[in-house]
């Protein structure tokens, strides 16, 4: 388990005159929780999206299970086992919440048109599967009433664990939640970060960006800090919080 | 969905419903103009699979509608009779390509058998969409329509500018397209009822494969990335390639739609392609909800047959121009999404509960 499950060498991105990611470097251990803080504008969604593949990087690579993907197409990524949700929910608008897992499902599934519109047996059994496959996500996450719901009708809450239950269907390695407690109560951001905790007991590396600091604090293993584009520290919560480099980003100079 | 089944029953029940009625009413010559506006209703199928399900929408399908009609129309108008000596035609006649018939004047001509042009004309359509689609499909909202409306047009200024395609005039004398022996697409009168069961036939088939795909792994796919396409393809959806398959099965569709609509009609002329049609197809999908296969349906088979018995008067485009912006100032979700709408409840105001 040595072999890191994702590693990101010299990763460089520029928008016009703007460099948004600087040279980055660092790795997620496997069966990690590993968070991505930093101020407003620091490059932290511009990182996911070139992870994710919705950017392609100017110079540097992407290891993601020992395998090069930062030249990959988004959705050949998200088949290599990485899933993602999106800092403002994408949900699928015009379908429920169950047929938005099941888009989740899509890489697992082989009906194809042919198949699909004769209604052939392989399809419809597969078709069985992937709802009862679907559903139990759903049941797991607790959300099983919501099923038929349209998804984009639901509560903010409701629709960012929606979204969740999309990427888990995926089955993926690695799952990158952008700002997952975005416009939650307190309340709401507590069983979040349970959750959090608990897809990675189920093996499952994360990869987080956040802003609530109480809930990045208590369940991340790792901690890094990119300010102007740049990683400016990196370790355990407690060693973040005292470095004072992350101290001044956040709070400005310490005037004594 | 189990009750696929019961649905395509009541459409065939409607289907023969609407036949008994036009014979007891005594007025079997509806049937022709019912026929035509089935044939047209294909389009819109075709139509709601690639706007209503895949989000993508087309200002070109009068295009691959004329260019499935011509094909189909030069192939077995052609005289290849001078040329009977030449190997090739030789070899496609011993092959039974061809067919020997007399034209409108009586005179002999050799052509190919309607056969030949139909499945030809599919296999153009479905060249021609996919060399289009490639690039165009990367369009999105505004410049897709005007991409696609720039092909229409490019289509009818050559239907209307090549000798070969008649020009104005369009192409005439198309023979009956013999299906099956006693199977067979024809404009002749004894042969009226027959033809409309034969459309129909063809409309109900789409409607069960449409409906198949809604809740399928690819359907899913298409209205995911008409949902949210950033979040499709990571997702692991082939966007770009979904979008295209449904590009190209949805013209497929309406060149068959054409090619048959033009042996039934005996001919083809210039006003199938014309820019005036593909905005009717897409203000009836609009007008039928977008998504609502049921809802095209209804809506292609009331407002053509209007149209074709003449109700909209000189003022045809027209209408069909004013249901469009109507639809989308005052229905955009169509004209039955007050009352018969199944499936997914009706979209709420997202509430904000922070």
């Amino acid at each position: 388990m040595a072999e890191p499950l994702l590693k990101v060498e010299g990763l460089s991105k520029s928008f016009g005159g703007l460099e948004a990611v600087k040279d980055v470097s660092f790795e997620v251990p496997r069966g990690s929780i590993k968070a991505l803080i930093g101020p407003n504008g620091a490059g932290k969604t511009t990182l996911f999206n070139l992870i994710s593949g919705n950017i392609r990087p100017d110079r540097g690579t992407v290891l993601f299970d020992g395998k090069e993907i930062q030249k990959l197409k988004t959705h050949r990524i998200a088949s290599c086992g990485i899933a993602r949700t999106f800092q403002h929910i994408q949900l699928f608008a015009g379908m429920t919440v169950l047929e938005n897992v099941m888009v989740g499902l899509h890489t697992h599934l082989h009906a194809g048109f042919f198949s699909a519109m004769m209604r052939l047996p392989s399809s419809r059994k597969e078709e069985k599967k992937a709802k009862e496959e679907a559903m139990s996500i759903l049941e797991s996450l607790d959300i099983a009433e919501l099923a038929y719901k349209e998804a984009t009708s639901l509560a903010y809450g409701q629709q960012r664990i929606v979204e969740l239950a999309r990427a888990l269907a995926q089955r993926p390695k690695l799952l990158l939640l952008d700002e997952p407690a975005a416009g939650l109560n307190i309340r709401e951001t507590a069983e979040m970060g349970r959750l959090i905790e608990r897809i990675r007991e189920s093996g499952i590396t994360v990869f987080i960006v956040e802003h609530d600091m109480s809930l990045v604090m208590k369940i991340s293993d790792e901690i890094m800090v990119l300010s102007y584009g740049e990683k400016i520290a990196e370790g355990r919560p407690l060693e973040i919080q005292k470095d004072p480099e992350v101290i001044k980003v956040y709070l400005g100079e310490e005037e004594v | 969905m189990r009750n696929i089944y019961l649905k395509i029953l009541a459409l065939t029940i409607t289907v023969v419903g609407i036949d008994l009625v036009t014979n007891a009413m005594d007025k079997t010559y509806y049937l022709t103009q019912l026929t035509m506006s089935l044939y047209y209703a294909m389009v819109v199928l075709a139509l709601v699979l690639l706007m209503g399900y895949a989000g993508q929408i087309s200002l070109g399908h009068a295009g691959f509608f004329a260019i499935g009609g011509y094909t189909t129309a030069v192939m077995s108008t052609i005289n290849l009779l001078p040329y009977k000596d030449k190997p090739l035609i030789n070899t496609l006649d011993k092959l039974r390509l061809l067919v020997l018939r007399e034209d409108l004047y009586g005179d002999q001509i050799l052509s190919f058998n309607p056969w030949v042009g139909v499945l030809l004309s599919l296999l153009i359509v479905a060249i021609v969409a996919y060399i289009i689609g490639i690039p165009v499909l990367k369009l999105k909202g505004h410049y897709l329509a005007m991409a696609t409306l720039g092909f229409g047009i490019i289509v009818y200024r050559i239907v209307l500018g090549t000798a070969l395609f008649g020009e104005a005039d369009g192409i005439s004398d198309v023979p009956a397209f013999k299906i099956l022996p006693g199977l067979s697409i024809n404009g002749e009168m004894d042969t009226k009822r027959m033809n409309y069961y034969i459309a129909a036939f063809f409309v109900v088939v789409l409607v069960y494969l449409l409906l198949n795909l809604i809740n399928s792994r690819p359907g899913r796919a298409l209205r995911a990335i008409h949902g949210a396409e950033e979040a499709a393809e990571a997702s692991g959806i082939d966007t770009a390639k979904y979008k295209l398959k449904a590009f190209v099965i949805s013209a497929v569709i309406t060149a068959l739609a054409g090619a048959l609509l033009t042996h039934f009609n005996g001919g083809i002329g210039p006003s199938e392609a014309s820019v005036m049609k593909s905005v009717r197809y897409v203000a009836i999908v609009a007008a039928g909800g977008m998504t609502s296969v049921w809802g095209g349906l209804s809506m292609a088979m009331i407002l053509n047959f209007l149209s074709l018995r003449g109700y909209f008067g000189s003022y045809d485009d027209a209408v069909f121009g004013a249901v469009l912006i109507l639809i989308m100032l005052f229905a955009p979700e169509g004209l039955l999404s007050l009352k018969i709408r199944t499936g997914i409840k009706k979209k709420t105001k997202q509430p904000h509960n922070i």
